[in-house]
């Protein structure tokens, strides 16, 4: 397989592209921060992106979706990056369908896929416990009741979990933490007694959320795949999770270092442009360079996903690490480069900033990904 | 099958066939390369029978057409057949400059003559090449050079001094840059010829290096005569050429960097340092250095797959090989790096037996030059921002 895209989906491209150029740029995810949105993103523009088959991308064509893989939910991911368009698009299209398609029995398949395709239904996946990403060692409770099982512990840094209509939760069901049997996932309506869900807004004006489970019950219906070997899928979903966030990246890395190679060809100091300094046009080569590398690194882990999914760790590990090198670089230099201006909220560069930042740590950041790869190749 | 899923199949069987096992190890020293040449010896019976199986089949240069030596294969296939020998490890057949550089350049902006004399010997292994770019007074600024090309009927004589000249001791010929118009303005007096090293006046004097080792040469012409029909391209436009071959040669330099020959770094450096309990290095500093580089050549490698597959799709920039250039040899210098800091004392042994005669520090000096040959990094990060980011004055 060639590691460029082919013409589907170029075309893919030009179409979120369009979209997302023309109805969310920068400036809508300013406007939602600015009015203190309770939403967080634009529940028409949601409709727009289902109306284009994007909310469904990742959901097989038998539950209403288009069926692509995750190239093609990369390239929606890295124009999302373009702008920092707020929408559900990772938590529901990207994961909750990853999730549901992967794990889920026919019948859960059937309530729950074709409404995210047709954008009725949002979700979020409930992961992360503490300050940073550690999935082995979910500590959050479920014990058996009854039928069904009984939750109780605490999520943080859940996507979207504020709007959800349906959680998706790892849970410990045995085992100690840190061990890869005993995890379960749960699928949870975030109205059940004993569910509480805080919205926190995050530092780049998207949302995610901390939720507590107080004994919160769960009937059978509620497992998603096997109880207690529900590890194997979590990381899958994950990885299918961290080949996205890395592509954002790569749109928002992209989208910075375009700007910033705009501003050295028009800020003018000691009466010369400032992007005839070398000191300044190395340092962009270098960026530029880091870019286009960490780009076919992304593409790499997206189509290896796409061939041979169980064989994809080592490829996401890269690319995610990358990615998240990658973007800090993009931003620094960014804003050091647009000087005094770049510190100002009035310019757009410090949101990129803001975004790369809540990148690194979705998912693990780029440390996570190196040890990762590490402990893959047994060093 | 698809045509290409055949061949596939049938190549992986011809090379389980024919690729002796011991052409299937990683190369360990400098004999284990083949240069081919006039006077060249095979360092071993396999590396004989692996090489003349592969010039037999023109996969030498898989992707040359038939007519010239080469395999004929389209771009899909010449993946293919890359990645089954990397897949199970074949060394290559022949090494060359001839291949690397020349070729490519002599494709492009060769005569018919030119092709039909100088490709099928450099397919074969029969002649070896050497590259005569850099002078004293012209390393970076290349254009800069000053041998002289002096008309004299239908030859030229030749007469100056070429520096950092590889192998040029054990060359056949060269593939040199010459001044044939001295009035005009740099880039445009100068041509590209071709001549026989065995020529009268040419002399070399290899140059011994922090490494201990001379792999380059001085070269000296003293009234060398050349046939005008040597010149490649058009008389005065030898720039062009010279640029076209560079952007190969920088491909092949920034390949270094992303070689994952021999034993994995991670493996290398438990040796020395040991491992905990769990296996993690000892040195938790140091593990985290070789994951982030590990990384790094992941990606590098999925980055020259992917220039080579926009090239194949016309969607490369033509200085892209500039940017691979630098990635590659900043790289390579960083494992180099690594290995000497995971060797600890054991890797400053120089004259050894242990040490094989100090392979290992001898290999981390002579990397030191990769950022500097073919185009130094600054070079490089200069042509990135002039050529691809169009920054001004640069």
């Amino acid at each position: 397989m060639a590691l460029v895209l082919n013409e589907e989906q170029s075309m893919l491209r030009d179409s979120a592209r369009g979209f997302i150029s023309d109805k969310a740029p920068v400036s809508h995810l300013r406007q939602l921060r600015d009015a203190k949105d309770a939403t967080g993103f634009s529940r028409e523009l949601w409709k727009g992106f289902a109306e284009m088959g994007f909310a469904g991308l990742l959901v097989p064509e038998a539950f209403g979706g288009s069926g692509l893989g995750c190239v093609e939910a990369g390239i929606v991911m890295e124009e999302i990056g373009r702008t920092l368009m707020p929408s559900p698009y990772l938590a529901t299209s990207v994961l909750a369908a990853s999730a549901l398609a992967r794990g889920g029995s026919d019948a859960q398949k059937w309530q729950y896929l074709p409404k995210i395709s047709d954008g009725s239904l949002l979700a979020a996946f409930a992961v992360d416990e503490g300050a940073k990403h550690r999935p082995l060692m979910t500590k959050l409770k479920a014990v058996r009741s009854g039928n069904g099982f009984k939750l109780s512990g605490e999520k943080a840094f859940v996507v979207d979990g504020h709007t959800a209509d349906l959680l998706i939760v790892a849970a410990r069901s045995a085992g100690a933490a840190g061990e890869r049997d005993g995890l379960t996932l749960f699928l949870v309506d975030p109205k059940t007694k004993g569910v509480a869900v805080e919205r926190t807004a995050m530092v780049d004006a998207h949302n995610a959320a901390r939720i507590v489970f107080d004994n919160a019950e769960v009937n059978a219906d509620g497992v998603l795949g096997e109880v207690d070997q529900g590890f194997a899928l979590l990381d899958g979903v994950l990885n299918i999770g961290r080949a996205a966030v890395a592509s954002e990246m790569v749109g928002l890395s992209e989208e910075v270092f375009g700007r910033t190679v705009t501003y050295l060809k028009e800020r003018k100091q000691f009466g010369k442009l400032i992007g005839e300094f070398q000191a300044l046009q190395h340092r962009a080569a270098q960026l530029y360079i880091d870019i286009e590398i960490t780009r076919a690194a992304v593409l790499k882990a997206l189509q290896t996903l796409d061939a041979s999914f169980d064989k994809a760790g080592a490829a996401v590990a890269v690319a995610k690490a990358r990615a998240g090198t990658t973007a800090t670089l993009a931003v620094q230099e960014g804003v050091q480069m647009h000087g005094g201006m770049g510190m100002t909220d009035q310019f757009d560069i410090g949101f990129f900033m803001k975004r790369a930042r809540v990148c690194q740590e979705l998912f693990g950041d780029s440390n996570f990904h190196a040890d990762r790869l590490a402990r893959m190749k047994n060093y | 099958m698809s045509d290409l899923e055949k061949f596939r199949s049938e190549t992986r069987a011809w090379l389980q066939a024919n690729c002796p096992p011991e052409m299937r190890k990683p190369m360990t020293s400098d004999g284990d390369t083949f240069w081919g040449g006039r006077n060249t010896k095979f360092s071993s019976e396999p590396q004989r029978v692996w090489f003349e199986r592969m010039r037999d089949k023109g996969w030498t240069v898989p992707d040359w057409p038939r007519e010239y030596g080469g395999g004929g294969l389209d771009a899909a296939e010449h993946k293919v057949l890359r990645a089954e020998m990397a897949a199970m490890g074949a060394r290559s057949p022949l090494s060359s400059f001839g291949i690397w550089m020349l070729g490519p350049a002599l494709l492009k902006y060769g005569t018919e003559a030119q092709k039909k004399e100088h490709l099928p010997k450099i397919a074969a292994g029969l002649i070896r090449w050497c590259q005569g770019y850099s002078e004293p007074n012209a390393g970076s600024d290349l254009a800069s050079l000053q041998t002289r090309a002096e008309s004299d009927g239908d030859d030229y004589v030749i007469t100056g001094q070429k520096i950092w000249t590889s192998y040029a001791n054990y060359a056949d010929w060269i593939f040199c840059l010459v001044r044939t118009d001295a009035t005009a303005k740099k880039h445009d007096g100068i041509s590209f010829i071709l001549f026989d090293m065995a020529s009268k006046g040419v002399s070399t004097k290899p140059i011994l290096l922090i490494s201990g080792y001379s792999p380059f040469c001085e070269t000296f012409f003293d009234n060398v005569r050349v046939p005008k029909s040597h010149v490649v391209g058009t008389v005065n436009r030898g720039w062009d050429v010279a640029k076209y071959l560079l952007q190969h040669e920088r491909a092949m330099i920034s390949g270094m960097g992303e070689r994952g020959v021999g034993r994995p770094l991670g493996q290398v450096a438990a040796d020395s340092v040991g491992s905990d309990e769990q296996g993690r290095l000892e040195d938790p500093m140091l593990r985290g250095q070789i994951a982030t580089f590990e990384i790094d050549e992941a990606a590098l490698s999925a980055a020259a797959e992917r220039a080579v597959d926009l090239a194949k799709a016309g969607q490369a920039h033509p200085a892209f090989s500039s940017a691979m250039k630098y990635y590659g040899t900043e790289l390579n210098k960083r494992r180099h790096e690594i290995l000497m800091s995971a060797g600890g004392i054991d890797a400053l042994e120089w004259e050894s037996e242990r040490s094989k005669g100090g392979a290992r520090p001898r290999a981390w000096l002579r990397t030191k030059a990769n950022s500097i040959e073919g185009g130094t990094s600054e070079v490089m990060l200069g042509i990135v921002a002039k050529r691809i980011l169009d920054l001004p004055g640069a």
